[in-house]
């Protein structure tokens, strides 16, 4: 807050800061008078409406198929839509209601599965689109209604294993839905099969155009996505959604206010259900088919880390943690674009410890250094030692630099993975001129780890990187990118 | 008659591990007020760091070791590692968090977890790993035993749950009649007040995370003592365990032990007289009646809160 600031008003002088209130306050405001260059740009990018952004945001997603013709790139599009809804809907529960849904893709796959059910040869249902997506919408919001009042009057944390038993539950239910005393109405593991498409104006949206992926869903899923954003905002400036902010802030505050709490929370629960729900239908209609396994835990993850990532409460925070999210993972894929993903982290996250400071050249040379020495002894010592196959393209970089072993023996990958991760941590620890020193060795152990280890099996990789951006955020910056930091008044 | 006995045994079994799990909950919980949902996946490990220590004691074809002191050695192995784990889990993962709001911890267990099981999936895979405990000495474990009835208790059965109850008195006398169990004690009461009167907290938070995670460890390897163990068992079995924690009162110790024990009863009666596919279902229920009629479990304290 220097004084060059032009929209620097008389509260927000300097002065003895009594009370952590104030302190917030100005906290906040510091944000908004930011000085020198990028205060007055800051100032403009903030007048902007809210709508004129989102108007902004859905034309630049629609002009993306123009541009990109891949069938898979345009259903990981898709994909990553269906993962800004996701979010939106969780954020209300979370962000809003301040509640611990560990439910919530149990409520996307009963989306799924009840669009399954009423628009499919399973039952011989056939409703039209336009009736059953409210149908599945509303039935969301009911289940969401039936789950939540038993928990009704319960903390956080009873919530959170009543929800997650329920995911539980959702699961062993489809999985074992089709013998129902005697009766198949889920399909079991096997799924629902050849559900309709939408039959929207007349014209059924077919999922494949000429062998490659349709867009019409594309741009059916940004029309859902912008009319679930304008509605969510509405709510969020309704006289409710200022309700679930005061109730998430200071429960007992609102209670005493006279807010019906119970009411409140069951309202938020059902409807991120809603949301929820609603995306399930997308889902199902392009897939064309339900299987039990796809709504579980690791789903479950992959949503919260994008609505902590992106802040949660903040609703572009949370898409923003979406569009990160969900292409990230489809790079993590394939072994040289995650290798890429990797050095950018890798570079990034110096960039970020050591700012501009000249140590960060000092450390980037150590490490490039190391590892030329360690690759050309180990190079000397025994050919077989650096004569593995770097997975994927974008190796030439790596291949004289990280020792890549042509057969890894057994013990190899836990024990550099156990170091590494015991390194990392003790880095954490540990300060001045000793960081600096096991900087290196550490960054050399975990290119080596990651070529070696965690590139050959994406899967499990992915997931990790899921793991540890949920812990360092809540560590570091728990109100992720965009969301407004929370301070807990005791 | 027979069924019944069988399905008891079943329960006690299938009760005493779960009961093992829920006090490493329940006691976490008492202290930190936290849900550590990483427990299940520390059992996991649990039960993988068995697995290894019985591989390095030569296995169960010809162990280098005599058959009780194999028993001992891997179920020390996993407790042990198992209590590292929980500390460095605690020390990296949860105390930076110690002042934040609620649910910043909650969600960091949750990174945790998913952490833990896609690491031990990455090193070592989905195949299932079996301790093989039929060819210890000629599967003397399974074919001897007490008869009762026409339903023979194995004797591996009578080692499992006899030692699950060892444990669990174990515990107790930790918690209730040692200087340090009097510190857990009055820290879970008040964790500003016990502060003040000089108790170290770090201390006794640590502790408690070595006491829940070796218990996680302990029940990890009985557990693959009957059945091969694999990555994916941690969610289910933290959150079976975690539910008998929440029935039985969560943050009370003889609650945990009696949560668990309804859960295994509940879960192995319903498979034997009802159907093994909806026991979920009817465990699920039980969870959603308490949460409705005495949301504060069997032998858990109301909770009151001060303003």
């Amino acid at each position: 807050m220097s004084d060059s600031t032009p929209h620097s008003s008389p509260s927000s002088a300097p002065g003895p800061a009594v009370g952590k209130d104030e302190w917030v306050a100005r906290h906040a405001e510091g944000r908004l008078l930011k000085g020198g260059r990028l205060g007055p740009v800051e100032d403009r990018i903030r007048a902007v409406s809210w709508w004129a952004w989102l108007l902004l945001f859905v034309a630049a997603m629609s002009l993306l198929p123009v541009f990109e013709t891949s069938g898979y790139v345009r259903r990981v599009a898709f994909d990553t839509v269906l993962y800004m809804l996701l979010a939106l809907g969780l954020n209300v529960v979370v962000g809003w209601g301040g509640l611990l849904d560990l439910g919530y893709v149990a409520f996307y796959g009963i989306g799924a599965y009840t669009y399954a059910l009423l628009d499919s040869p399973k039952f011989g249902i056939h409703l039209p689109t336009l009736v059953s997506i409210p149908l599945v919408v509303i039935g969301g919001a009911l289940v969401g209604l039936l789950l939540g009042l038993p928990s009704r009057r319960l903390t956080g944390d009873y919530l959170a294993i009543v929800t997650l038993f329920f995911l539980q539950l959702f699961q062993t239910l489809t999985t074992n839905g089709d013998n129902a005393f005697g009766h198949n109405i889920t399909g079991g593991p096997n799924g629902i099969l050849n559900i309709d498409p939408f039959h929207l104006f007349g014209h059924n949206l077919s999922v494949q155009h000429a062998g490659v992926f349709a867009v019409s869903y594309y741009y059916v899923a940004l029309g859902v996505f912008a009319v679930v954003y304008v509605a969510l905002r509405f709510v969020n400036l309704s006289r409710t959604g200022r309700a679930w902010r005061s109730l998430r802030e200071d429960p007992l505050a609102a209670e005493v206010m006279g807010m019906p709490v119970s009411w409140l929370k069951l309202l938020s629960f059902s409807f991120g259900a809603a949301v929820a729900a609603l995306t399930g239908t997308l889902f199902a209609a392009l897939g064309a088919s339900v299987f039990p396994l796809t709504f579980y835990f690791t789903l479950l993850i992959t949503v919260y880390t994008m609505v902590i990532l992106g802040g949660s409460g903040s609703m572009p925070g949370v898409v923003a943690g979406a569009i990160i999210i969900g292409p990230l993972l489809e790079l993590l894929r394939e072994p040289s674009k995650a290798r890429f993903v990797f050095v950018i982290a890798l570079v990034g996250g110096l960039f970020v410890a050591f700012r501009r400071s000249r140590l960060l050249g000092l450390v980037a040379t150590a490490t490039l250094v190391l590892g030329f020495v360690l690759h050309a002894i180990a190079g000397g010592l025994h050919g077989s030692w650096v004569a593995g196959e770097h997975a994927g393209g974008f190796a030439g970089a790596f291949a004289h630099w990280v020792i890549v072993p042509s057969h890894l023996a057994s013990w190899i990958a836990p024990t550099s993975y156990l170091v590494l991760i015991a390194a990392a941590l003790v880095l954490t620890l540990v300060r001045g001129h000793l960081r600096l020193v096991l900087l290196p060795p550490t960054l050399y152990l975990a290119s080596f780890v990651w070529e070696n280890v965690m590139l050959v099996k994406p899967e499990p990789t992915r997931y990790i990187v899921l793991g540890l951006i949920l812990i360092a955020l809540m560590i570091l910056r728990p109100n992720g990118l965009l969301g407004e930091r929370r301070v807990e008044i005791v | 008659m027979d069924t019944f006995i069988q399905l008891t045994i079943d329960a006690l079994t299938l009760g005493s591990v779960y009961a093992l799990i829920a006090l490493g909950y329940t006691l976490v919980y008492g202290v930190l007020k936290l849900l550590n949902f990483a427990h299940g996946d520390v059992f996991m490990v649990g039960s993988f760091i068995g697995y290894g220590a019985l591989q390095l004691l030569g296995g169960t074809a010809n162990p280098k070791v005599p058959i009780w002191a194999l028993l001992v050695l891997v179920t020390l192995a996993g407790m042990a590692g198992c209590a590292v784990l929980g500390v460095v889990i605690e020390r990296f993962a949860y105390r930076p968090l110690r002042d934040a709001p609620r649910i910043a911890p909650l969600i960091s267990a949750l990174g945790v977890s998913f952490f833990l099981a896609n690491s031990m999936q990455l090193l070592f895979g989905a195949t299932p790993r079996n301790y093989d405990t039929f060819s210890l000495s000629n599967g003397a474990l399974y074919l001897r035993g007490i008869d009762i009835g026409n339903v023979r208790l194995p004797l591996l059965r009578i080692i499992t749950i006899g030692s699950a109850f060892v444990l669990m008195v174990l515990l107790w006398f930790l918690v209730n009649r040692t200087r340090t169990g009097k510190a857990m004690r009055a820290t879970s009461f008040d964790r500003e007040a016990a502060a003040m009167m000089g108790i170290d907290i770090d201390r006794v938070i640590v502790f408690t995370f070595v006491l829940g995670s070796a218990l996680a460890g302990a029940a990890g390897v009985m557990f693959a003592l009957r059945v091969p163990t694999q990555v994916s068992i941690g969610f289910v079995a933290g959150l079976k365990g975690f539910t008998a924690a929440v029935i039985g009162g969560i943050g009370s110790i003889p609650g945990a032990m009696a949560g668990g024990l309804i859960l295994g009863f509940a879960e192995s009666y319903a498979q034997g007289y009802i159907s093994t596919k909806w026991s979920d279902l009817i465990v699920f229920s039980i969870l959603i009646g308490f949460m409705i009629f005495r949301p504060q479990g069997l032998l858990g304290r109301a909770d009151i809160r001060k303003v």
